[in-house]
């Protein structure tokens, strides 16, 4: 949906979409009337702490704080095909924060994406998930933002051309996009499973990166979980067509997302380890509900793919001599830059993961794998956490593809990829502004021997 | 538990300070100790044991001057510091001087690099010796002159006469001249007309190192050199049962495999070589391993519940002043690591029945003296010569790889043997800073001020350095190994364990005791600072604490309890340059701390200030800057005292917030920078300011080691005033600061 | 047998392809700047300039360096006449044992190459690949500092930078 005609097409639409709903005042929101600042002291304790783990759940702090910079103070650049969106000051200073705020327009702020003043924010604040968060919840993360230090820090304007910087804008996409349902509890399936798909849907708001989206941004109902795109990273499919040479189960989701790691699937990196490191803070039953709504979203896996993830496990044990190579360049670069982690044999999270086990290698697109390549991972500060160096500077892009195309023939049974010079030349534009601006991730993945040590 | 405390007289520190050691030491120079008692007067420093002159000092018939120091250059500027000290004494110019470092055959044998006490051993002994040889230089030209000595000077390497008259050094040299004994006391320089001592002369190092002159140890290509590489065991005791290495020994480049128990290396002609073969061997050989550590989340029972021999350091009481409020708090720290940032390495050549080493050791005697042993060769034939490595901050592997080197380079006669450890080997088998356990108790009187205190100290010895070959790995894995000798306590006042135990303020009531534990189930031995760093945590930790309790200011609370007049001076210097106000209130998120020490009770004098940043939503800890005061004695390179001392707070700072050895029941699992994280550049203070009080005409203090402990414990005192919680197990890191919080 | 361009001399270099740059500098080549401090890029003692980039030489096979420009600091400059960036470390003191500093310095002349006035935050961004562990920080960003104003100067009397 990068095409800009595809980009003037929707503006068009949403301009029409407005000017029509604008007929019927939906545009229009009533300012919500402003408060004193409530004293961090008027909120229950217990309340600000379930609000802690609501609000790590939901990702609050990674998208409103910027490296270096105050927490949930905003600030930081999302980008989107339509331009550049700023995160917003979440924290309850009276100016710039939302000190003023009751919690009557957090709520409304969180269920339609209007802020307290009556303007319709822009969806890269997922109001389309948080709709569907109960009053209880909203109320526990009101009382924990409200309860953080207030930080001056002034709303940064988006960069968004003409008519997409017109709020009412917005309206139309909310009359075509956001259903306003509450969660409904499925009875015949567990209280486990119906708090993961209330999580799942709501406050963790998974479809937002692993469902694709249209040519307007908004979600494929259609195609919930069959993987997105996100800051220059592919989100991978969580559903059915999971291209994860071993299929996940609730375990291994578990695992995964509670620890940042898996030995049959490896590390979280990009955007999902700073998901991870918040899911390593929050209650052990939420992560599990998660990770059993999830396994069953995914469904049994089929015979086949079972089969597949079998010997995909076999040969990352014990890998076959190596056959003769047909990209003798690409193999040197494997055994000198790769090999020696990802083949030590040293678990996880500080040995590489056997790349027979890499979905970044057996996926659609080389995008992550290359991500990887060219940044690596950074250590997380003062904290036990895998490093990989970053490639950027000593590969260029043929190097660099001769590497991709030599892991993906040796690594997957997947065809060959297309185009990875062109994916290689884009990821060196674009791929560092999040990495760059983004706290990271704020903790690291735990060690299977060091899990609540110092 | 703990067998009964036993009150050694024979270690109870007498008075102001005299003390009778209680061990005897099988070699003058045990790390890290003061000078035995002896019949006084003794020539100062090392000129004690090696009093000869020209030990010490050689010049030529061409004026060309050598001076020799059994001190080793560990990046801490000693060359530099000496080479001015030796400069200034002897009134030449300081470029023209040449120094020889720790060599067995060339130089006088000063122990260890250690302790802080270079300056002390060999500063001192260069400095009276140098002044003795002017002496005898001028008494030599006035008796060829025939004027008196008052009337002649020195200037730039040679005596003048009055009338202008001009003989050189080289002129006056005669042979046996310098084969003199030194005097006790030489007469030194009026500090005042100091022109090379007490300015920052660039250290004469840092050119070659920074234009990639050969400056290491890593660095050296002797002809016909070849490249070996270690296979260890996984863990601790692991043993060798089964290692084919035919197919290995068919590798390119591949000369010899050595085994030798559980001592197994290749040998290979290029160096990656080496390392495929070494990777290819470590595949090939299986061990045997058993669990045999203990449990590392527990490490405050673990430490207490070992046998361990307690001696009561410090006793003084005074009944008339008894205590109203009491508290008491423990405090602990891991095992942590030096993590030098270039693993150990060495170079051996075994020719014509003899053994040369070059090696990074802080140590080149103690370590020939183990090698000989290891090889079984008399000492005459092992020569060991130190040559720079990576900084070492104590006692890591390079004593090893200097023994490892040895062992594979007598395989091999004829070649130079070039052995480097692997980044994993280096942390996991050096001999790790141990760790401690203290607990305190105390008590205010009605005035707030401190009434009684009690002190223990729960910690192994603090060195296991060579002397004999079964403190070096290759001799314990030998299939006939030589026995890691006993561990021993070292002797107060510089202690190991203890060192610091004993407070340096003045409390009515105190008493101080050591639990030396001789077990050690991890690999121990020196680290930078030795017990004086957590120790002083602990009691700094604890003087706020009881600040608190008084009600008082934590700078004022110190100077409360403390006479030393050099010790008041850096309080007051750090406060005043930190811009400490009572009762200030500091910006949002951050906190103020403060800690003094006076480095082994004997030594230099530091005081910090820090200003620490917390991140209250992660519990990120972050130094934003700190300020220091320094009290070394006469300053002999201002600018290389505050590189050491800048460098000991951001590194203290790094163990303090982060740093544990981690394993579990049979391994060590931090063996790299993942799993032994240290500072990055993201978390390095703001600023760091060090101010220094010169002390001119005073004694050499030594500085490396001084501010270990203040900077933790500032570190931590900021975090408590920031938090409002108190934190007592090192490291303080992100998630024990979050979890505080969140409490 | 393959030709690798270091410091502006052709070298006949005989090693598998799969060789670290880090040995063949300082195995083949002889050099001693760039160190060996973990051989798995987590570091950067091992850092050494190619076509113009800091580049961890430690997991840099030479099958990528055909044809590439290899900078290592002796390509810098000489005791006798230091670039700006040995100068500056030489000027700041910047070095306790001194081990990490070669790396350092070649990172952080290649920040300059590309941007002659870096902020403070930049220069310790950059320089995170790098671990000191004798805690010479606060002069290694002095350093950097001095080095890019010393560079600034040598520009302004057009003498042009010194890497080549
Ligand atoms: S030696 Fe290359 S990064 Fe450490
Ligand atoms: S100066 Fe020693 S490691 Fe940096």
């Amino acid at each position: 949906m990068t095409g800009p005609s595809r980009i003037i097409a929707s503006v068009i639409v949403i301009a029409l979409v407005a000017g029509v709903v604008a007929a019927f005042a939906i545009a229009w929101q009533p300012a919500i009337a402003a408060i004193d600042p409530p004293a961090p002291q008027a909120f229950d304790a217990a309340l600000v702490k379930r609000g802690r783990d609501l609000a790590a759940i939901g990702n609050c702090s990674d998208c409103h704080t910027v490296r270096g910079a105050r927490n949930f103070a905003g600030g930081l650049p999302v980008p989107t095909p339509f331009g550049t969106i700023f995160s917003s000051n979440i924290t309850p200073d009276a100016e710039t924060g939302i000190g003023r705020w009751s919690e009557a327009a957090f709520r409304r702020a969180m269920r339609s994406g209007v802020n307290r003043e009556g303007q319709h924010l822009y969806p890269t604040f997922p109001y389309d998930h948080f709709t569907n968060v109960s009053d209880e919840d909203d109320r526990a993360i009101y009382a924990f933002l409200m309860t953080r230090q207030p930080v001056h820090a002034p709303a940064r304007a988006n960069q968004l051309s003409f008519p997409l910087d017109q709020r009412p804008v917005i309206a139309g996409w909310k009359l075509l996009f956001l259903r306003r349902d509450a969660y409904q509890p499925d009875s015949t399936k567990s209280a486990e499973w119906n708090r993961g798909a209330y999580l799942v849907a709501g406050l963790a708001h998974c479809g937002a990166c692993h469902t694709p989206r249209n040519a307007l941004g908004a979600e494929r109902v259609s195609a919930q979980f069959a993987g997105g795109d996100v800051d220059n990273w592919h989100a991978y499919a969580i559903n059915d067509k999971s291209r994860s040479p071993v299929p996940w189960d609730a375990d291994a989701l578990y695992a995964y997302l509670r620890n940042g790691w898996h030995p049959d699937h490896g590390t979280a990196r990009g955007p999902m380890a700073e998901v991870v490191a918040n899911l390593s803070q929050v209650a052990d039953s939420d992560v599990r509900a998660i990770a059993v709504y999830m396994a069953e979203i995914s469904g049994a896996p089929t015979p086949d793919r079972k089969r597949q993830g079998e010997a995909a496990l076999a040969q990352a044990k014990s890998p076959p001599a190596q056959a003769t190579q047909a990209n003798p360049a690409g193999a040197s670069i494997y055994a000198a830059a790769c090999a020696s982690c990802h083949e030590t044999g040293r678990p996880l999270p500080y040995g590489g993961v056997n790349l027979g086990l890499s979905t970044a290698i057996s996926g659609p697109d080389p995008r992550n794998l290359v991500n990887i390549l060219l940044s690596g991972v950074r250590a997380v500060e003062g904290e036990r956490s895998p490093i990989m160096p970053g490639f950027a500077a000593s590969m260029n892009d043929t190097q660099m593809a001769g590497l991709l195309n030599y892991l993906r023939a040796r690594f997957s049974n997947q065809p060959a990829w297309t185009g990875v010079e062109k994916t290689i030349a884009d990821a060196r534009r674009t791929e560092t502004v999040l990495l760059q601006t983004s706290a990271g991730p704020r903790s690291a993945p735990a060690d299977p021997t060091q899990r609540d040590k110092p | 538990m703990n067998a009964p405390v036993i009150l050694d007289r024979r270690r109870v520190l007498a008075g102001g300070g005299a003390l009778i050691f209680s061990f005897s030491l099988t070699s003058a120079f045990a790390q890290d100790q003061a000078p035995g008692a002896a019949p006084a007067p003794k020539p100062p420093g090392s000129l004690a044991t090696t009093p000869y002159l020209d030990s010490w000092i050689r010049i030529d018939a061409d004026g060309g001057i050598t001076v020799f120091t059994g001190k080793a250059e560990l990046g801490q500027g000693l060359k530099t510091a000496l080479q001015q000290i030796a400069a200034e004494e002897l009134d030449v110019a300081f470029e023209t001087l040449k120094l020889v470092t720790a060599d067995t055959r060339l130089t006088a044998n000063e122990g260890y690099t250690a302790g802080s006490n270079s300056m002390k051993d060999s500063g001192a002994a260069i400095q009276n010796a140098a002044a003795q040889v002017r002496e005898l230089l001028v008494a030599e030209a006035a008796r060829r002159l025939g004027q008196p000595a008052e009337g002649l000077r020195t200037e730039n390497g040679a005596v003048i006469s009055a009338n202008g008259k001009r003989l050189t050094y080289g002129d006056l040299v005669a042979a046996d001249m310098l084969h003199v004994q030194a005097q006790p006391k030489s007469k030194l320089k009026d500090s005042a007309t100091f022109k090379v001592m007490g300015q920052s002369i660039p250290r004469v190092d840092i050119p070659a190192k920074v234009t990639g002159g050969a400056a290491y140890v890593q660095d050296m290509r002797l002809p016909g050199m070849v490249h070996a590489r270690i296979v260890r065991p996984p863990s601790y005791g692991a043993q060798l049962t089964e290692c084919d290495t035919a197919a290995i020994e068919k590798l390119p480049g591949v000369i010899k495999i050595v085994r030798d128990g559980n001592f197994l290396a290749v040998v290979a002609e290029k160096e990656f070589q080496s390392i495929k073969a070494m990777n290819a061997l470590s595949a090939a050989a299986k061990w045997k391993e058993t669990a045999s550590l203990p449990k590392q989340d527990d490490l405050l029972k673990v430490l207490t519940s070992l046998r361990s021999q307690d001696f009561t350091i410090f006793e003084h009481s005074n009944p008339a002043v008894t205590g109203q409020k009491t508290i008491e708090a423990t405090y602990t720290r891991p095992y942590q690591s030096h993590g030098s940032i270039g693993p150990s390495c060495a170079v051996a050549h075994f020719t014509d029945g003899a053994m040369t080493v070059w090696t990074h050791t802080q140590g080149v005697f103690p370590d020939r003296q183990g090698i000989a042993e290891m090889l079984r060769m008399p000492p005459a034939s092992v020569r060991l010569i130190h040559v720079e490595g990576s900084g070492c901050y104590g006692h890591n592997g390079a004593d090893d790889a200097a023994a490892d080197a040895a062992l594979i380079a007598l395989a091999l006669p004829g070649r130079p043997v070039r052995v480097q450890w692997m980044r994993e080997q280096e942390h996991g088998w050096e001999p790790y800073g141990p760790a401690m356990v203290t607990k305190l108790k105390a008590s205010l009187d009605g005035n707030g001020k401190i009434a009684d205190w009690n002190f223990e100290v729960f910690s192994n010895t603090h060195s296991m350095r060579p002397g004999g070959a079964g403190s070096m790995l290759a001799a314990q894995h030998m299939a006939q190994p030589f026995a890691v000798p006993e561990p021993k306590p070292l002797p107060l006042p510089d202690g190991g364990g203890d060192r610091n135990a004993i407070p340096f303020y003045n409390f009515p009531n105190a008493r101080v005791v050591h639990h030396f534990i001789p077990e050690m189930p991890l690999r121990i031995s020196a680290m930078r600072a030795l017990g004086a760093y957590h120790n002083v945590f602990s009691i700094e930790s604890f003087m706020d604490e009881l600040a608190a309790l008084a009600g008082a200011d934590p700078v004022e609370f110190r100077l409360k309890h403390l006479d030393d007049q050099r010790g008041r001076d850096v309080i007051e210097k750090a406060a005043q340059g930190f811009g400490w106000k009572a009762g200030q209130t500091p910006p949002l998120d951050r906190g103020y701390g403060f800690a003094f020490a006076r480095y082994k009770n004997h030594a230099a004098y530091c005081a910090i200030a820090s200003e620490v940043e917390v991140n209250r939503e992660t519990g990120r800890p972050r130094l934003v800057r700190a300020v220091a005061a320094v009290d070394s004695g006469q300053v002999i390179n201002p600018d290389g005292l505050i590189n050491q001392i800048e460098g000991a707070i951001v590194q203290s700072m790094s163990w303090t917030l982060y740093e544990s050895v981690t394993f579990d029941a049979t391994r060590i699992t931090s063996i790299d920078w993942q799993t032994y994280p240290i500072l990055r550049f993201n978390a390095v203070p703001d600023s760091i300011e060090v101010h220094i009080i010169n002390r001119p005409g005073q004694p050499f203090l030594g500085s490396g080691e001084t501010g270990q402990g203040p900077a933790a414990a500032s570190i931590a005192n900021a975090i408590a005033n920031v938090t409002g919680k108190r934190l007592r197990d090192l490291p303080l890191t992100r998630k024990r600061i979050k979890d505080a919080i969140d409490a | 047998m393959m030709t690798l361009k270091v410091n502006g001399h052709d070298h006949q270099v005989d090693a598998d392809p799969d060789t670290p740059l880090l040995y063949v500098l300082r195995d083949d080549i002889k050099l001693n700047a760039a160190k060996f401090g973990c051989g798995l890029g987590q570091c950067g003692a091992c850092t050494v300039i190619v076509d113009g980039k800091a580049v961890l030489s430690c997991v840099t096979p030479l099958v990528l360096l055909e044809g590439k420009q290899v900078t290592t600091l002796e390509g810098l400059g000489t005791i006798g006449a230091p670039a700006p960036i040995q100068r500056a470390f030489m000027e700041e003191q910047a070095a306790q044992c001194g081990y990490c500093i070669a790396g350092m310095m070649m990172r952080a002349q290649a920040l300059l190459q590309r941007n002659s006035k870096p902020t403070d935050e930049q220069i310790r961004a950059e320089l995170e690949p790098h671990l000191c562990r004798c805690g010479t920080h606060m002069r290694i960003l002095r350093a950097v500092h001095r080095a890019a104003r010393l560079m600034d100067t040598a520009d302004a009397a057009s003498t042009g930078r010194s890497a080549p």
